[in-house]
């Protein structure tokens, strides 16, 4: 049963998403070839295999079998100790043997589920199954020519598409579950996930119905590479429907291609046009069978997922919206939770906030990179630790944190150079404080009065007598202290 | 009239200078050409072979360490991939097809020695049972010219019996191996499937195919086999071999071998039959214990196989679809055009049959009353095998139930024609070893026993077949 807030003009939509992730390997799925064609001049990176000569045998890569485990896990399963390849037949210039090696009726992954943050809230979405199989090569069609071309560089990279229950009903949350299933894959370290490249590639099946016990009749918008356009072909795909019925017309169920610049979509293929993909077992793949052992070594070498993160940093103290942006940046969410181990909430959270803040804007304007924060990162720490000492302002620190970062030195250093350093000398601070009560007599008696709004003027005026190094805390104890309050 | 020593002997020569690389080269190629008549050879490989000849010869000269194989020349079905000549798999849809790469037999053999001087006919796509399938031409009987040398390994059962080369590779999806061996009068070996590498070999049917040695005596195929076999990093479907040398000779003790009932029942022609039960005889007196048993689903092995195969057949002749290798209509307009022209053109009727078969048994909607039920059905025959075994140590019959016919004589019928694989089809569905041997004649043609083991028991059942020739 479908909630009502998720009803549309009277109709409850309902999207299932199938996600292709390709893996990490260092060769295909099958062949011993180089499977990183980003730089390759075409047909460069082939085999015998590749090409479907006669007599070519496919041999299972052990790598995409660990990738595979690993995404399990990510998806909060296990995998299938026992799953099976199969041919999947059709003709195509880009398929050269006529067919595609992949996994029919026994996946290596099946159920698992997706926690993802919609609107802010978390929301969990469960997956259907996840198997492996050989990706095909690439054709182009150039403009005004009679021939195509097709680059094999790409024909037997191993993906591994990951299909979710039909049970996400808008487009925020299918977004959700795309940029989660992004999250999954670059933390358990399976894929690239480089989007502009390919790396993951999203169909969405999208169906309305104002029955909410009833699906409709859905359609397919194949190959969208990015959360934004999972999200635009999701709504459209829902109004499209919707038009289409209250004008009295029948929803066709096809194939959809999306053209992200107009952001519309158009017919590909009817089901009419349906192949008969002919399955059956390859005969030249033994079937894979995993031992306890190496599934539970995959298990072993799992690290913390986003999930597990965001229990962490939220303890922590770090704010819900801070959380996301550094789990997006895996260098930062690693870092910060190094810290936790080694040096606490308070340390991490401090970092947590430079990190998701000023950095990535430095590293995003070229000033340093991520490889610059790792390699400084006990420096960062140690600014941490003198801004909670209080021995600098946090204003102050992040001036002091471009220079240590850039140029990898000590913190204590540069904090002394640009004269950063906070009073904290009480003594001093006592007689700064005597004199700006005796000149601001006014405030002082509405601060003794118990208007502690007046506080921060007096505080500032403090400030402002030390040349901005004085200790702000500890200025605002020791007037609350002569003041008697 | 032997024209050529044993094997090891062969290579001895050649090894001890008594005799050249060359020499044996240019005297199979003589042989070859002599020969033409019975057209077992489709191609020979004359610049690579003497070019190895030479390279070859000049190790012997320099004191280098030799192969097992060295200077020996032989002959390959043309469904394996070489170097130096084409490889057509005897169909027009490879015609001019040059490998790029070469099988991992003959890279093993080549690597002892041995010298591959040509490639031999073959029912297109070793789809059939005569060579008369092949789209080239049909091999001819060494025995009767008239008659076929029997298929797929047609041409090279012939090479072997005319004494072309010392031996010839074959491969073998449902008897293509130890049938033309049969109706030619020599050896032919049928491996465990998995033993050998099927890479580098035109598939047909992948969970069937295995590849095997044609000679002229058993001790000359447990050489080449014991070469030839083991793990291949290329093949995922290939076994751990047995640690011992498949040369070695141990005389079988007492050896229980059961008769397949089955395979002596009123089908099979009287005077093969004669043969057989004279062979059993034989068998009996040198201390053998024999006993009759039955495997009650083979009648349905032909069946089964019929509809594996082709459904395996139907898949892997995908690839040849005119766009990147062997025969491409030029006529054609659109990718559509170019896939049928170049299919319906480079293909001949058998294989088109067999396509048509697969395609149809692998359809959404037949899928289950056909392929699902015929893996059933080869299932139960494992297990049919597998209690067999545990009675008897190996199994006897007949390897065709009658001799090599008159070419032409089934042409008419595929029906027909398919019942020439009887018996041989089950050991390629359950995957045990069997080997054809010559057993005697009938109508003055040569009939062969089939003696079959237990999967991996290869070298047991080479020792059985060796004890067995002895005997004669």
């Amino acid at each position: 049963m479908i909630e009502d807030a998720y009803l549309v003009d009277g109709y409850y939509p309902t999207i299932g998403i199938e996600c292709h992730v390709q893996l990490k390997t260092k060769t295909k799925l099958f062949a011993g070839v180089d499977n990183d064609a980003r730089q390759a001049e075409p047909n460069t990176l082939i085999s015998h295999i590749c090409l479907g000569m006669p007599g070519a045998l496919p041999v299972l890569n052990k790598h995409a079998i660990e990738l595979a485990a690993k995404a399990a896990f990510a998806l909060s399963t296990q995998p299938q100790s026992s799953s099976k390849f199969d041919r999947k037949h059709y003709f195509y210039p880009d398929l050269p043997m006529g067919y595609q090696i992949t996994q029919y009726d026994e996946p290596i992954i099946l159920g698992g589920s997706v926690t993802a943050i919609v609107d802010g809230v978390e929301k969990s979405f469960d997956v259907t199954r996840a198997h492996l199989e050989a990706d095909a090569g690439k054709s182009t069609h150039p403009a005004n020519q009679d021939y195509s071309l097709v680059d094999l560089n790409r024909a037997g990279t191993p993906l591994l598409e990951i299909v979710s229950e039909p049970c996400i009903h808008n487009a925020s949350e299918a977004k959700a579950y795309a940029h989660e299933l992004y999250l999954l894959m670059k933390y358990a370290d399976v894929s690239d996930v480089n989007l502009f490249y390919g790396n993951m590639r999203f169909d969405v099946n999208v169906s309305v119905s104002k029955d909410p016990k009833i699906m409709g009749t859905r359609t397919e918008t194949k190959n969208l590479n990015s959360f934004r356009s999972v999200f635009d072909a999701v709504n459209s795909e829902i109004k499209r429907q919707i038009s289409l019925l209250e004008n009295g017309e029948q929803i066709i169920q096809e194939t959809r291609g999306w053209n992200d610049d107009s952001g519309t979509s158009f017919s590909q293929r009817s089901k009419e046009d349906a192949h008969d993909y002919r399955y059956f077992p390859d005969p030249d793949i033994p079937p894979i069978s995993l031992s306890d052992e190496f599934v539970e070594m995959i298990k072993q070498s799992m690290p913390t997922m986003p999930h597990q993160l965001r229990v962490r940093y939220t303890a922590a103290g770090i704010d819900s919206s801070m959380i996301e942006t550094l789990l997006d940046e895996v260098s930062a969410s690693q870092l910060v939770n190094e810290i936790i181990d080694a040096h606490g909430n308070k340390t991490a959270k401090t970092v947590a906030n430079w990190l998701g803040g000023p950095v990535i804007k430095a590293i995003a304007d070229n000033i340093y990179t991520w490889q610059d924060i790792y390699k400084t990162r006990v420096h960062i720490i140690k600014l941490a630790s003198m801004v909670d000492s209080g021995l600098l302002s946090s204003s102050g620190a992040k001036e002091v944190l471009q220079a240590i970062v850039k140029n990898n030195v000590d913190p204590q250093t540069i904090a002394e150079q640009k004269n950063l350093l906070q009073e904290s000398d009480s003594g001093a601070l006592e007689e700064i404080v005597a004199n700006v009560i005796k000149a601001n007599e006014k405030a002082a008696q509405d601060v003794a009065n118990g208007e502690m709004k007046a506080i921060g003027f007096l505080v500032g005026q403090v400030m402002k007598s030390s040349g901005g190094k004085a200790n702000p805390a500890m200025v605002q104890q020791i007037i609350k202290t002569q003041l008697g309050v | 009239m032997a024209n050529w020593k044993t094997i090891a002997e062969e290579a001895a020569d050649v090894a001890s200078g008594t005799n050249s690389a060359i020499k044996n080269v240019e005297k199979a190629l003589k042989l070859i050409e002599d020969n033409s008549e019975y057209q077992a050879i489709i191609n020979v490989i004359k610049d690579r072979a003497l070019y190895r000849a030479k390279e070859i010869d000049a190790k012997v000269a320099k004191g280098e360490k030799v192969g097992r194989l060295v200077g020996v020349p032989f002959i390959a079905k043309d469904n394996f991939l070489t170097y130096g000549s084409e490889t057509t798999a005897a169909s027009n849809i490879l015609k001019g097809f040059e490998a790029p790469y070469q099988s991992t037999a003959i890279n093993k053999l080549e690597a002892e020695g041995a010298i591959c001087v040509a490639k031999a006919n073959l029912d297109a796509f070793a789809h059939g049972g005569s060579t008369e399938n092949s789209d080239f031409f049909v091999t001819k009987n060494p025995l009767d010219k008239t008659r076929v040398a029997g298929g797929s390994s047609g041409g090279s059962a012939a090479a072997v019996a005319l004494g072309l080369a010392p031996f010839a590779l074959g491969s073998d999806t449902g008897g293509s191996i130890r049938q033309p061996s049969s109706f030619c009068g020599v050896v032919g070996l049928k491996p465990t499937y998995g033993l050998v590498s099927r890479s580098g070999v035109v598939a047909m049917a992948s969970s069937t195919d295995v590849i095997g040695p044609i000679t002229t005596s058993v001790q000359d195929a447990a050489l080449v086999l014991d070469v030839m076999s083991g793990t291949d990093p290329l093949d995922s479907t290939t076994i751990v071999r047995n640690n011992q040398p498949y040369t070695v000779y141990k005389q079988p003790n007492t050896p229980k071998i059961g008769v397949i009932k089955e395979y002596m029942d009123e089908g099979v022609d009287p005077e093969v039959k004669k043969v057989i039960e004279e062979a059993i005889q034989r068998l009996k007196n040198a201390g053998a214990k024999i006993e009759y048993v039955s495997l009650p689903s083979l009648p349905l092995a032909l069946a089964v196989y019929y509809i594996v195969v082709p459904a395996e057949v139907s898949s892997n002749l995908s690839r040849y679809d005119g766009q990147r290798f062997g025969f491409s209509d030029g006529t054609a307009v659109n990718l559509d055009d170019s896939y049928e022209l170049s299919r319906s053109r480079g293909f001949g009727a058998e294989a088109k049959r067999r396509i048509m078969i697969g395609t149809h048994v692998l359809s959404s909607g037949y899928y289950d009353a056909y392929y699902k039920k015929a893996q059933t059905v080869r299932t139960k025959l494992c297990q049919e095998f597998t209690s067999v075994f545990e009675k008897v140590d190996y199994l006897l019959g007949p390897v065709v139930p009658e001799v090599a016919f008159k070419i032409g004589a089934n042409s008419e019928d595929p029906l027909k024609m398919y019942l020439v694989d009887i018996m041989t089809v089950a050991s390629n569905l359950v995957g045990v070893p069997a080997i054809s041997v010559p057993a005697g004649t009938a109508q003055g043609m040569p009939v062969g026993i089939q003696l079959i083991a237990p999967q991996q028991h290869d070298l047991d059942l080479l020792q059985l077949a060796k004890w067995y020739e002895e005997t004669r």
